[in-house]
């Protein structure tokens, strides 16, 4: 007689939900659920009971009203009469611009102090020591702060490129770094700009089909194509006689002083830059510190074998240590990159609107509608996180199947 | 196992019973102290000085509105609240009443069901420049760079202005007020808007004053005043016509000076009315006959409050201008005690 | 004939000493600092941004007016030099520390409170240390509530010998089931409770100190008080959520999976706007709970989330044979958990719980956002704005950069030297 002729001859009793593993579970979990249940219901009702005590209801009306404010750094068209709504994009494409643009910057200091801790110069490595060090330790929220008023205080205003003798001057008259911004050549598209554009793309398609009929080639027949040259020749020859035989059709509209402020240009503004900065100059700390921590975690043994069959050290680094160093990298990286878009909520420390200065800030402010705009914040957030984390986990398994 | 004293700990230490929505004049007497919401710091409004005591203009009507309820001008919690937090915060039960430089416009009152118990300050929005800018009106503005506060009116009136005058502008939105004027001293901005008064008093700050000045456009109507939530009338009146009391006194010449002396009756019935030696408005507030009395006692009638925190011989040296009394030609005028 | 040899050395000749190049410092020099071209440039690009950064800061830091009454007095003394105000920090020293509403008479009780924890945490942190010291940590949270709240010491008494009875009922029932130990201690532990509070407000002014409200809590001490608070509470609750999403029940694994994923998917800025403009809505119509708490609340939430994922990790990277060995001998779920997996598991945490935990004691600079003046709050608001020290900005984040460098550093320092130890353990 075994187990399962027993289980099936027991008959069901009351006391078995508590005693017997197999229905105890069920126990635990309708309880858990009953419990919760009450507990939103509770939460439910006390809302409803507050709103109604307070004569307020909840709507989304709002965000189909004129908002009435104006947003200096905007991507897209708006102004004072848009709707809530649109000032609400408004803010959730500066939080990506930003959080883009963070993440870039982010990598590049994070990998560049990441390798440089390592290096064999004293002085270079314990330097970017101290850059971890100080940088990890301290509130992002206060180094946001520091380097804000850095940029207001260090960088010239406008006033000062005025004058017969101005006390700054623009790079190359065409680049204007000023405490209200960055301002910055911005390109002007003529008529036929749009073929010169498609030219530039199909040529760098053209460099990677090339490169990969290279990789054939050598693969299959042995034959070493010569790469570097040819590919920059790709890159640059065909767009520019197209760019030339149509007559320039992309120029380029330079930043100049007129009035109180710079004009034309792309004007990158103070606040956006210092948040940029901030966040990117923080989380590189973080992340150099994962760059060490991959690199080191491949198998000296592994270079030296590299070096034993002879292959040169850049070869070594990318091909060896890199792709070993990667794994353990990427999946910390990306949740570094997920921590910039978090952090960038806090923008309205320094005055950049993005969507926890829109939605959450003005707007919440003008309409008072705070459960429906933090509710819209939360869930916008949200989307965005769990977006990465679903391309994180796909990553996550394709470097598991390549796992022997 | 350690960690679960705590909760312990915290929740005896966190929860406070109390009350929010019915009959908060019945709340704040059994809880002996007035949660009044105040700014986070504005010069001679409200602000905590070197030993954290809440003083400034905003705050005598809390004090005052304290007294005449509790009879203790220092039964109060102040609680300091942002742009974004203030409406919440009276909306939640969270203070009693707010004393905020808190501008009454019509959807605050209607959609956001608050209040206004009255105005104790007339102000108006304006701009301030540097005077080497050579800006002589705001008409003159056209593709500045503005430093504003977020989270008031002011960006909207803002908005309103420049589009109205067909003009291009460049707004920088700043948290609080001392970053605005951090900001505008850096020269991150050419201009620096706010209310009239906060201008004032943000100049009277400055290392040279005089090297920046306030524009004379005045581009907003801010009438700004106490507030209360909706539907519990009976705490409104109380706050409303502490705040009366306050500008009768004034107009009546009670000062902090002669107020026993005028409490014990005089030959203006109005005035024994207000200090309660004749008739029983106290009662019919739900307060004993001394209320207005104890809440002149404090720091005097509206005119010595003025004069103290933001008048002419303080550091933020505001004139009384329109906030005048109606007598002398300005717009503070009280409904008569009766 | 060997004699005769004079080409054969007979005796040992001294080592000869290496090559000037070659050795002390020259060589350490030439191998750290200039062993390929590309390094000499690193080395005079970093020299050259040390020296820099020292020409700045250093004259700023020495003229520093370390007394001056306002900011005026303090450029009055400067003289048109470049220097620092550090007399704001002077000035404002109480303020920075301990917020502008704690009474200046009663600063020795924070002060007080601050030294005890550090004894109560030492025989946590340091397993060297006497085990008899892990009772004074038991004892620790009811006397700091007393310090620093204050109030009447009974409320502290009462409230921990409610816990100890709960203890004493655990281990009593524990050996019958544990569910009903749990039930039992409880309903225990609140009768005592029930009975304790009577006592206590018929007592109320024994062994009183100053009532402090939550509310008057400022400054760096606030920074500390909500990061060690939240991160105790929030330690227990990562790690019931992560057994919770390890759980094969699946209705119990999804509401752990939803709460930890909500929360780390949004910021700690929106959990605060919630616990400061929502929650209030969410509680009975007539209670008000303290600003404070409601922070504290979202802050242990936020914190479990993020424990409760490195606990998971934890459990994950020990082996399968250590669940199935556990299995095997006859264990149940809540004995294989206490005796063989989580000792094992948290043991491979503990870093990764200290490294989030930093993260927590940093984040609590956000609350100066939802306008409490905790150390960043401080500065910006009343310090910054008052007429006195309009403009001192350097100085004070300055100020604030290294109070918490101080404290983050330790921290992981000591999780650094914490890794190595249990590395050693481990083989």
């Amino acid at each position: 007689m075994n187990t399962s002729e027993l289980a099936r001859r027991d008959k069901f009793q009351f006391s078995m939900l508590l005693n017997d593993k197999r229905y105890r579970s069920y126990t635990f979990q309708f309880f858990a659920l009953f419990i919760l249940i009450c507990a939103m219901a509770y939460l439910g009702k006390n809302l409803l009971e507050n709103l109604a005590a307070a004569g307020l209801n909840i709507s989304y009306s709002f965000l189909g009203e004129p908002a009435g404010y104006d947003i200096n750094q905007r991507l897209i068209e708006y102004n004072s009469q848009s709707t809530h709504l649109r000032a609400s994009i408004v803010g959730v494409l500066n939080t990506l611009l930003v959080a883009f643009l963070g993440c870039i910057a982010a990598t590049f200091f994070g990998v560049t102090a990441g390798i440089l801790r390592l290096s064999n110069n004293w002085i270079v490595a314990k330097l970017m020591m101290i850059y971890v060090e100080i940088f990890r330790n301290v509130p992002v929220l206060i180094w946001i702060l520091i380097i804000h008023s850095v940029f207001l205080a260090f960088l010239p205003q406008p006033k000062a490129f005025r004058g017969e003798n101005p006390e700054a001057t623009m790079l190359w008259d065409a680049f204007a770094f000023t405490g209200r911004g960055f301002y910055i050549p911005k390109p002007v598209f003529y008529d036929g700009s749009f073929i010169v554009i498609v030219t530039f793309i199909l040529s760098i398609v053209g460099i990677f089909a090339f490169r990969y009929y290279a990789r054939q080639k050598l693969y299959l027949e042995g034959k070493l194509l010569e790469t570097r040259w040819t590919s920059v020749g790709i890159f640059f020859i065909p767009t520019l006689i197209i760019y030339f035989a149509l007559g320039s059709p992309i120029g380029l509209e330079y930043p100049e002083l007129k009035g109180f402020n710079f004009k034309g240009g792309i004007h990158a503004r103070g606040s956006l830059i210092s948040l940029w900065f901030a966040l990117s100059i923080y989380t590189g700390a973080f992340i150099a510190e994962v760059v060490r921590a991959g690199i080191q975690s491949v198998e000296k043994g592994q270079s030296e074998a590299a070096g034993a069959l002879g292959m040169r050290p850049n070869f070594i680094m990318n091909l060896v240590i890199l792709p070993q160093a990667l794994r353990v990298i990427v999946p910390p990286l990306i949740s570094f990159y997920l921590n910039i878009t978090k952090n960038s909520s806090l923008a309205l420390a320094v005055g950049y609107m993005d969507i926890t200065g829109t939605l959450g800030g003005i707007t919440l402010n003008q309409t008072g509608r705070a459960i429906e705009a933090v509710l819209l914040l939360m869930l916008f957030y949200l989307a965005i996180s769990l977006s990465i984390s679903a391309i994180m986990n796909v990553y996550n398994r394709s470097i598991m199947l390549k796992e022997r | 196992m350690k960690t679960s004293f705590i909760l312990g700990a915290v929740t005896v230490a966190g929860l406070t019973a109390g009350a929010a929505f019915a009959g908060t004049l019945d709340d704040v007497k059994a809880r002996g102290k007035l949660n009044c919401g105040v700014s986070t710091g504005v010069p001679g409004f409200a602000e905590p000085d070197a030993n954290g005591v809440w003083q400034g203009f905003d705050v005598a009507v809390c004090r005052a509105v304290a007294a005449a309820v509790l009879n203790d001008s220092d039964a109060i919690e102040f609680v300091p609240t942002t742009g974004k937090t203030r409406f919440t915060a009276l909306a939640s039960g969270e203070i009693d009443m707010l004393a905020r430089n808190t501008t009454w416009t019509f959807s605050r009152d209607v959609d956001l069901k608050f209040e206004f118990v009255g105005v104790n300050y007339y102000d108006g929005q304006g701009f301030m420049a540097k005077a080497d800018l050579g800006v002589s009106s705001a008409t003159e503005l056209d593709g500045a760079t503005v430093c504003i506060q977020t989270g008031t009116t002011t960006e909207l009136n803002l908005a309103d202005f420049f589009r109205s005058n067909n003009m291009s502008y460049e707004a920088v939105p700043v948290e609080t007020g001392s970053e605005a004027v951090t900001n505008y001293l850096a020269g991150a901005c050419d201009v620096f808007t706010t209310d009239r008064s906060a201008l004032a008093a943000r100049r009277a700050n400055f290392e040279v004053p005089t090297d920046h000045v306030v524009l004379p456009e005045i581009v907003s109507k801010e009438p700004l005043g106490p507030l209360v939530r909706h539907g519990d009338n009976n705490w409104g009146d109380v706050v409303r016509w502490t705040l009366n009391a306050l500008i009768t006194a004034e107009e009546l010449g009670v000062t902090s000076a002669n107020l026993e002396e005028m409490s014990k009756g005089t030959n203006n019935p109005e005035m024994n009315r207000l200090l309660g030696s004749e008739g029983n408005l106290g009662e019919m507030l739900g307060l004993d006959a001394d209320w207005a009395k104890r809440a002149i006692a404090v720091s005097g009638n509206y005119g010595e409050i003025f004069e103290n925190n933001i008048g002419a011989g303080t550091i933020i040296g505001l004139a009384r201008g329109v906030n005048a009394k109606w007598t002398d030609g300005g717009l503070i005028y009280s409904p008569p005690f009766r | 004939m060997s004699e005769n040899n004079s080409f054969v050395r007979k005796e040992m000749i001294s080592e000869r000493i290496p090559p000037a190049a070659d050795r002390g410092l020259v060589k350490w020099v030439r191998e750290n600092l200039f062993s390929s071209a590309f390094n000499a440039i690193m080395t005079f690009i970093s020299l050259w941004v040390i020296y820099s950064i020292t020409v700045a800061v250093i004259p700023w830091f020495l003229n520093g007016v370390w007394d001056a009454k306002t900011v005026r007095e303090c450029y009055d003394l400067l003289d048109g030099k470049s220097g620092a105000c550090f007399a704001v920090l002077n000035e404002r020293f109480p303020q920075l520390i301990y917020g502008f509403k704690y009474p200046s008479s009663e600063y020795w009780r924070p002060n007080l409170a601050t030294v005890l924890l550090i004894v109560a945490l030492a025989p946590i942190l340091f397993r060297r240390l006497p085990r008899q010291l892990l009772i004074f940590s038991a004892v620790y949270p009811f006397l700091a509530f007393w310090l620093i709240w204050g109030g009447s010491i009974l409320t502290s008494v009462s409230a921990f010998l409610g816990c100890a009875i709960a203890v004493i009922c655990y281990r009593r029932f524990s050996s019958r089931s544990f569910a009903l130990a749990v039930l039992i201690s409880l309903i225990a532990a609140n009768v005592w409770w029930i009975i304790g509070g009577y006592i206590v407000d018929l007592n109320a002014s024994f062994l009183s100190l100053e009532v402090v409200a939550s509310r008057d809590m400022g400054g760096f001490m606030l920074n500390l008080l909500l990061g060690t608070i939240a991160v105790c509470l929030s330690i227990p609750l990562g790690i019931a959520l992560a057994l919770g999403r390890q759980s094969g029940m699946p209705i119990i694994k999804w509401i752990c999976v939803v709460f930890i994923e909500f929360i780390r998917g949004v910021p700690l800025i929106t959990l605060l706007f919630v616990a400061n403009v929502i929650l209030a809505f969410f509680f009975p119509p007539d209670t008000s709970i303290d600003l404070i708490l409601r922070v504290l609340i979202m802050m242990t939430f936020f914190n479990a989330a993020y424990i409760a994922e490195v606990v998971r990790g934890g459990l994950a990277a020990l082996s399968k044979g250590q669940y199935e060995a556990a299995d095997s001998i006859g264990l149940d779920y809540t004995q294989s958990m206490r005796f063989i997996i989580l000792p094992q598991a948290l043991k491979i945490s503990i870093p990764g719980i200290v490294n989030v935990s930093v993260g927590m004691l940093k984040d609590t600079t956000l609350v100066s956002i939802i306008s409490m003046f905790d150390l960043v709050g401080m500065i910006r608001g009343p310090i910054l704005s008052s007429t006195d020290w309009n403009g001192v900005y350097w100085e004070l984040f300055g100020a604030a950069a290294a109070i918490f460098f101080v404290v983050c550093f330790s921290v992981s320092k000591y999780s650094q030297w914490l890794e190595r130890q249990l590395e050693t353990d481990k083989r």
